[in-house]
């Protein structure tokens, strides 16, 4: 098998607070192969956004990453100095967030933001910088890009400028988008235009995206695989046909349930009783059994790890762990 | 038709947006109004629920507050079980406002932090002089356990409460009053998708229970598939179709629909190919003349730039176009 790009082994973020440290990622581990989208799915609070801010060093201290380790193309990039980390990011990794005015500078004209970028990664001429520009822009769908290039950002309809941020991500020739929940602030009609945009876009420069968002939809239509984390572990990963259609982990099960679909009609949603629980208040063995209808014994003492199903999935839970439960 | 719980005509809101006096005397500018809501009409049986979708800016929240009274309209008539309200009338507004309440979109905003929870259930009790004394305590322990609490979550504040929890509460607060009709105003937009399903199986108990009346306001199209009787598609203040439910979604008349329907991710991965989707909602300030929707429109031609298309009669509903009027498409 070809080495992944991206590869994360048990990974742990931690926040220390006044009340003890809180464990917001614990032991999550999952590769990201070259031309590759891994959706990242979850409810709030799930460790979504922290993962990807884990992969790009952003972490804010007093957060602080403090076990496993991440590998961009097999090199550690999880302790690198920050003056380092920021030169992969941008060049090697570019991201994509809700907010689009988090990544733009309001100060700055798109132009002057786009080939700073380009010019501070990769080695061409202002010219030759400017020219890629107005193609990129072009490319994600701005209209008379090589005019509104020199506008700033607010001149800007909030779609146009998420395609503006696209644009900025992939400008450096990155390996790796991470984008997070990049459509959520949108309306449904723009969505589907910007996402459509980011999937294309990818593709054709065989860059992989890492995907977060909480609209398991995005995640069918976009995705190759899924990773589905529960409070700060991992749940369940596959392919995306697989974990939509068929999905093995109680929760999994749960959540495609309890979304009303276009597609058919239901009499009641499935529900999942209670919520997830707060990073204080993980129950002991699995972090899903309070709200678990097939929780058995084991599951209050046990933490499941990732089991492989096989065709690439795995599921952490202790239903299919065969040897396991003939023990137990 | 029996005699519609609700009936809605030419509802019409405008917005003052003009920049400071001073300021539009230095600039020379005239005064800016937006039109939040334009000549809306529509009717809800009861024991049905209606949805208004569209979004965000289309006007649903606007219409919302007009139907429950805190929004005066610039023009039109609210018609409440045969009433026409008068929003002049102070008694008259109270003895309405007890037969409908609503829910809204954040239920942390909603719910004032500094009161018990028992308080806030009490509320409209008290305000409406339903019940005294222990009566009341007994009461908000009932409604609490109608909507999944326990009786003694009256004694805590919303904070202690998860997003879907304090919905609950909101909803125990709504039904306290023993209304008939309910408008919610994304109930569940701020909820994760497992809360949701708790929240809108609720709903539909509770309207079974008790033979409510809903009106929905959504940007979720799922949602309001799920829930609908009817269903009302806003675009830019103006209702562009109405539909049953159903029919919306196997037959869209608007073009408008029919993108928005276009443009929801499909989650059965039936690999169908979506159109492609054009363009943004323009400015409501600067609307564009005619209809609205004519720079997005694939079928736009020459009257669509020049006159506002009424709704007319299609199979159970009403659709808001010339190309369909014309039966263009
Ligand atoms: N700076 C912080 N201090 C303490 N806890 C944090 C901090 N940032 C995030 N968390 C917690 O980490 C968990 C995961 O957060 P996040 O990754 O943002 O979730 P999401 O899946 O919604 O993106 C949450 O419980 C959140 O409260
Ligand atoms: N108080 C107000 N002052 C000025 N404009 C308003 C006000 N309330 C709403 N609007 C405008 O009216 C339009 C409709 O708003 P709203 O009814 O909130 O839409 P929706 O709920 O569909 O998102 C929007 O353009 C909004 O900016
Ligand atoms: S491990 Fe047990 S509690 Fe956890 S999901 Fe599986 S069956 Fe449920
Ligand atoms: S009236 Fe004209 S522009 Fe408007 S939706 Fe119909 S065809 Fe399109
Ligand atoms: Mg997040
Ligand atoms: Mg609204």
């Amino acid at each position: 098998m070809p080495e992944p790009l991206l590869s994360v082994r048990d990974l742990v973020v931690e926040f220390p607070t006044r009340r003890g440290v809180l464990r917001a990622i614990d032991k999550v581990s999952f590769d990201i192969a070259e031309g590759e989208v891994l959706g990242m799915v979850g409810e709030s609070g799930a460790g979504k956004s922290i993962t990807g801010a884990a992969i790009i060093g952003l972490i804010e201290p007093p957060g602080r990453i403090a076990g496993g380790e991440i590998r961009l193309k097999g090199e550690r990039i999880d302790s690198l100095s920050p003056e380092t980390m920021r030169r992969v990011r941008g060049r090697r990794i570019g991201m994509v967030f809700q907010d689009p005015l988090t990544s733009l500078n309001p100060l700055y004209t798109v132009a002057q933001q786009l080939i700073e970028t380009i010019r501070t990664h990769l080695d061409v001429s202002d010219k030759e910088a400017r020219a890629r520009a107005v193609a990129l822009l072009d490319r994600v769908g701005i209209p008379a890009a090589a005019r509104r290039i020199d506008d700033y950002p607010h001149h800007f309809s909030g779609g146009m400028r998420q395609r503006v941020v696209i644009a900025l991500a992939l400008c450096a020739e990155p390996e790796l988008v991470i984008a997070d929940e990049p459509t959520t602030a949108l309306d449904v009609s723009v969505q589907a235009q910007i996402i459509d945009v980011l999937k294309e876009i990818c593709a054709e420069r065989g860059a992989s995206v890492m995907l977060i968002t909480h609209d398991m939809g995005v995640i069918a239509e976009t995705a190759d695989r899924v990773a589905v984390l529960y409070a700060g572990r991992l749940a369940e990963i596959g392919p995306v046909r697989d974990v939509i259609q068929a999905a093995e982990h109680p929760y999994t099960q749960g959540l495609m349930g309890s979304i009303p679909t276009l597609a058919q009609e239901h009499d009641r949603l499935v529900q999942i009783p209670g919520s997830m629980p707060r990073l204080n208040a993980i129950p002991p063995g699995c972090a899903f059994n309070p709200r678990c209808e097939q929780a058995f014994e084991r599951c209050f003492r046990d933490r499941p790890e990732p089991l492989p199903r096989g065709g690439g999935r795995q599921v952490a839970c202790w239903l299919y762990d065969r040897a396991g439960v003939a023990h137990g | 038709m029996a005699e519609p719980l609700l009936k809605v005509e030419g509802l019409t809101r405008y917005f003052d947006v003009s920049k400071p006096w001073l300021n539009r005397v230095i600039e020379r500018e005239a005064k800016q109004w937006l039109t939040a809501t334009a000549d809306v009409s529509f009717e809800i049986a009861r024991g049905e629920t209606f949805a208004l979708v569209g979004e965000s800016g289309s006007g649903k929240s606007t219409i919302a507050k007009m139907i429950v009274g805190l929004l005066e309209p610039s023009a039109g008539r609210i018609v409440f079980d045969g009433q026409e309200m008068d929003f002049a009338s102070g008694r008259e507004m109270r003895a309405l406002r007890k037969r409908f309440q609503m829910i809204f979109q954040d239920p942390f905003a909603s719910l004032n932090p500094r009161w018990r929870v028992g308080d806030i259930i009490a509320e409209p009790i008290r305000t409406f002089g339903l019940m005294s004394g222990a009566e009341v305590g007994r009461e908000v322990g009932r409604l609490l356990e109608v909507v999944g609490l326990g009786a003694a979550d009256a004694l805590k504040f919303p904070h202690e409460f998860s997003g879907g929890q304090r919905q609950r509460i909101a909803i125990a607060r709504a039904l306290s009053s023993k209304p008939e009709f309910i408008v919610c105003d994304e109930p569940t937009s701020a909820l994760d998708v497992s809360v949701q399903a708790q929240i809108l199986n609720l709903m539909r108990d509770l309207q079974d229970e008790f033979g409510l009346t809903y009106l929905l306001i959504s940007h979720d199209l799922s949602v309001v598939r799920h829930m609908s009787n009817r269903i009302g598609v806003l675009y830019l203040g103006r209702l562009v179709e109405i539909a049953d439910g159903r029919k919306l979604f196997s037959d869209p008349g608007h073009p408008y629909s029919r993108m928005l329907l276009d443009a929801v991710p499909d989650l059965t991965l039936s690999g169908r190919r979506r159109r492609q989707v054009e363009g943004e909602i323009p400015n409501p300030i600067d609307p564009p003349p005619g209809c609205a929707f004519h720079p997005r429109c694939p079928h736009a031609f020459d009257r669509c730039r020049a006159e506002i298309p009424q709704p007319k009669r299609r199979g159970t509903g009403e659709v808001a176009c010339f190309a369909v009027e014309e039966g263009k498409i």
